[in-house]
């Protein structure tokens, strides 16, 4: 009854923060509305047992990504409301909700045509290695550290090359072109003209 | 049928994950501020996580979990990376939106 209830409730922060994302006509809005999908999810990894992954999720989606677009959104001055009745191309509002809905039906389609006659979800079957509820149950954070330290370590440390190579991205993307040597000059000469 | 299967437990998190996922691609597709279209697709992203998860514990396998952290370093990592290019496009061009970049030239 309890987990029925949890469910639902973050249910409905979920789906409303996304509607809420899609919605706002002020950008500052939308990502504040993000925060509260975000939160919502987390309760839903909690409730699923994945308690490291719900505390990463506030950590990082909500603590940095989010921030990160509210820095953007207040350093470059664009929160400013879009007016949202005009409709640029005819019908494509239209037709992108309906793709929206259309998406969605086909996912639950496919989950509820996978599931109906089989107690195995889909194409799986239960593990035999890298079992998450071991007996006795072990911390989730213990599992999934070993299993990434041991079995996916290679990935692990390829995702370090990926954040550094992020890193210098960044960098150079948000680095302002240095005046060459001739703009300079004219920028000099200019100044010598002007008095 | 959505309700017989929402009675199921692990059935109910992959229906909210794929309406999540219906409303980024909604998102992603209506909107034109090259920012919240972004937030779009880290609503797809977290749409994919609960998936993850949910098959995660349905089957008894931790590779779903190990799954979505790598999801979160990219999806960090992505986030990096769009917002300095939109970063540098709005600087060149205050107020764009995705329709003015449509040729990928500044």
């Amino acid at each position: 009854m309890v987990d029925v209830l949890v469910f639902g409730v973050s249910a409905v922060i979920v789906l409303g923060g996304a509607v809420g994302v899609i919605t706002m006509r002020n950008p500052v809005h939308a990502a504040l509305c993000l925060v509260a999908s975000f939160f919502g999810v987390a309760v839903l990894f909690v409730d699923l047992g994945a308690h490291f992954l719900a505390a990463v999720q506030v950590i990082v989606y909500t603590g940095a990504i989010v921030v990160l677009f509210l820095f953007v959104l207040m350093l470059l001055g664009v929160d400013k409301t879009e007016d949202l009745t005009v409709e640029p191309l005819g019908g494509q509002r239209i037709a992108g909700v309906l793709a929206g809905v259309g998406i969605a039906a086909a996912l639950i389609a496919t989950f509820v045509l996978t599931t109906r006659d089989h107690d195995v979800l889909a194409t799986g079957t239960p593990s035999l290695a890298g079992e998450l509820l071991t007996d006795p149950a072990e911390a989730n954070i213990e599992v999934l550290g070993r299993a990434i330290f041991t079995d996916y370590l290679f990935a692990f440390e390829i995702t370090s090359v990926l954040l550094v190579i992020a890193v210098v991205g960044a960098v150079v993307l948000a680095r302002t072109p240095r005046a060459t040597a001739e703009e300079l000059a004219e920028r000099a000469e200019t100044v010598e003209v002007e008095p | 049928v959505i309700l017989a299967a929402l009675r199921d437990d692990p059935a109910a998190y992959l229906v909210l994950a794929a309406i999540l996922f219906g409303v980024g691609s909604a998102g992603v597709l209506v909107r034109r501020n090259p920012l919240v279209m972004f937030m779009c697709i880290e609503l797809q992203l977290n749409a994919v996580n609960l998936t993850f998860v949910a098959f995660s514990r349905e089957l008894n396998d931790v590779g779903g979990q190990v799954s979505v952290f790598f999801v979160l370093v990219v999806a960090a990592a992505e986030v990096v990376i769009g917002l300095g290019i939109i970063v540098a496009l709005l600087r060149r061009r205050p107020g764009a939106t995705v329709d003015d970049v449509r040729m990928l030239k500044g």
